[in-house]
């Protein structure tokens, strides 16, 4: 985002909480999350596809939340438990959506990857995905460009049904 | 995106204040309306209030029944609110109908109602718009108009609106309640947005130092006999070519009370109670239906690209009517 200012108001200091650890940066106020993480904490895991709320490729987790990190500012998500895709290992083994995505050969060129596992997470985390149907539809937030939906879907039942089980 | 100054607003009074006090300020809630329209010089705003903080997100039971969300309230705890899903299953279905899941958790209530245009030429700083720079022309009217209106144009701006919430919210006949610096008043959703007129640059009766605190949905919630029915080009993500929210209340086979109101197709959600009391007291026929859809598309123009909306839009009423009435009653 923006660097055609001229006079720029001074950068102020941003408490953001990411996958477990506090870091204070000092940002503009029209810096969005995601370029908080990619730029200014070297988090590259979170892609930038549109950086208009439209691919999904961006997608962390807030408290718990999906949400798209390019809508946001950086300074608005102060207090909040921030999780990107590099904060989902635990203890050297892969989240089981991670494992889900290698086991069901659900990507090709892993662009849209790390917002895709994001967005399931979330997804599972909200409880309302009843029938293939609905998981269609509350995955359409995540645009793949190589296609993968077909194992993507299988990814997403087995994490549905997984988490039923427990 | 332009530089601006940022601020987190404490409380109702102080956002108000501080709006007040700068006309180049904006509240900022979700962001996914304001950000996406900065990003691209659309919206310029030179100071950001953050109103995300504000206590205006529950959602309760109001006095006479009804139920109040409060502005700040998410687009999705709003639709999975187990209230909601009971009481007004028109809400939940129409926000659900929009946007995806990300959006949704991030999207405010009362951000929904003030979202912009998607007139693509308002997205297109190249272009001349009306809406976006006063004077300088109207690109669609002669332009791809295939996505714009066909009620309630005007010469000089044919956009709609484009939220899908809003459709249900005016035909659940909700109340938008704001706070300004000279205290608080009630707008009736039918008078929040406005047609276009000569000042298509204003998109609603808000002004532009008030807030919206909260929505209020009256004890009916039509939820025996409702539809959402959201025409697009592909099943999910996108914003509607023609929907139509429509509630009937029945008493055998008899309309007691019906509802309609009409998305895409104009600057505000389309409802015509005239229109719709034609069906008091009648049978719920195709023949009746077909009538009120009539009734609903008259005086409809069409600029060429669009003129398909004008029959869609009838057949759309008459359908979702149908679907209304024979959907299977859960009690
Ligand atoms: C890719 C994409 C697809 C979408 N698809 C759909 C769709 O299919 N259907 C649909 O209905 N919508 C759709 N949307 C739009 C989305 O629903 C809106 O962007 C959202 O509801 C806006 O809410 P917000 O809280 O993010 O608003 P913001 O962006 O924060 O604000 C929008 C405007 O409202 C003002 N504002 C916000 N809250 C208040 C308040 N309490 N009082 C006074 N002013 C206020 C702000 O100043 C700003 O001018 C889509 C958006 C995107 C990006
Ligand atoms: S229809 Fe309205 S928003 Fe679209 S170009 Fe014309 S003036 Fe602008
Ligand atoms: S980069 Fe955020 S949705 Fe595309
Ligand atoms: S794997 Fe290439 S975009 Fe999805």
């Amino acid at each position: 985002m923006g660097n055609n200012s001229v006079t720029s108001p001074p950068k102020s200091s941003v408490k953001l909480h990411i996958n477990g650890e506090q870091k204070e940066l000092q940002l503009a106020p029209w810096t969005s999350l995601l370029d908080a993480l990619r730029e200014h904490l070297n988090l590259t895991g979170t892609k930038k596809g549109c950086d208009h709320g439209q691919c999904g490729a961006c997608t962390v987790l807030v408290d718990g939340k999906r949400i798209n990190s390019c809508l946001t500012l950086a300074v608005m998500q102060q207090d909040k438990e921030i999780t990107t895709i590099e904060g989902l290992a635990k203890d050297g083994e892969l989240h089981p959506v991670q494992q889900a995505f290698i086991d069901h050969d659900a990507f090709q060129c892993g662009y849209c990857t790390p917002g895709q596992i994001c967005s399931v997470i979330g997804l599972v985390n909200e409880g309302k995905a009843k029938s293939l149907d609905d998981i269609r539809d509350l995955m359409s937030g995540n645009v793949c460009r190589c296609g993968a939906y077909v194992n993507i879907v299988k990814v997403v039942q087995e994490a549905l049904e997984r988490s039923e089980s427990k | 995106m332009r530089s601006f100054t940022y601020n987190k607003a404490d409380d109702v009074a102080a956002a108000v204040q501080e709006v007040s006090a700068n006309q180049e300020a904006k509240f900022i809630a979700g962001g996914t309306n304001l950000l996406d329209l900065m990003k691209i010089d659309v919206m310029k705003p030179r100071h950001l209030i953050d109103i995300t903080h504000l206590a205006l997100k529950t959602i309760e039971e109001t006095e006479d029944g009804g139920l109040r969300l409060g502005a700040l309230a998410t687009n999705a705890d709003t639709a999975y609110n187990e209230q909601v899903e009971k009481r007004y299953p028109l809400l939940s279905h129409a926000i659900l109908a929009g946007a995806t899941g990300q959006l949704r958790n991030m999207a405010t209530d009362g951000g929904n109602l003030l979202q912009r245009t998607r007139c693509y030429y308002f997205y297109d700083t190249d272009t001349p718009c009306n809406k976006r720079e006063p004077g300088s022309g109207c690109s669609a009217i002669k332009g791809y108009n295939r996505d714009l209106a066909i009620l309630g144009t005007s010469e000089y701006c044919i956009a709609t609106h484009p939220s899908d919430m809003a459709v249900a919210l005016a035909a659940l006949e909700a109340k938008i309640r704001v706070t300004g610096p000279d205290g608080d008043r009630v707008i009736p959703i039918a008078e929040f947005h406005r047609l276009p007129g000569d000042t298509p640059h204003i998109d609603s009766n808000l002004q532009p130092n008030e807030i919206i605190t909260a929505i209020d949905l009256p004890a009916k919630g039509f939820a025996n006999h409702y539809t959402y029915m959201k025409l697009r080009d592909r099943a999910s993500y996108a914003f509607a070519l023609v929907s139509v929210a429509a509630a009937l209340e029945m008493d055998g086979d008899t309309i007691k009370e019906a509802r309609i109101a009409l998305g895409g197709v104009a600057h505000k959600p389309w409802r015509l109670p005239a229109a719709e009391a034609m069906l008091s007291d009648q049978k719920a026929t195709k023949e009746n239906f077909r009538m009120v859809a009539e009734a609903y598309l008259e005086g409809a123009k069409g600029y060429g690209h669009n003129d398909f909306k004008i029959e869609l839009a009838k057949r759309a009423v008459v359908r979702a009517l149908q679907q209304a009435l024979e959907m299977e009653v859960k009690s």
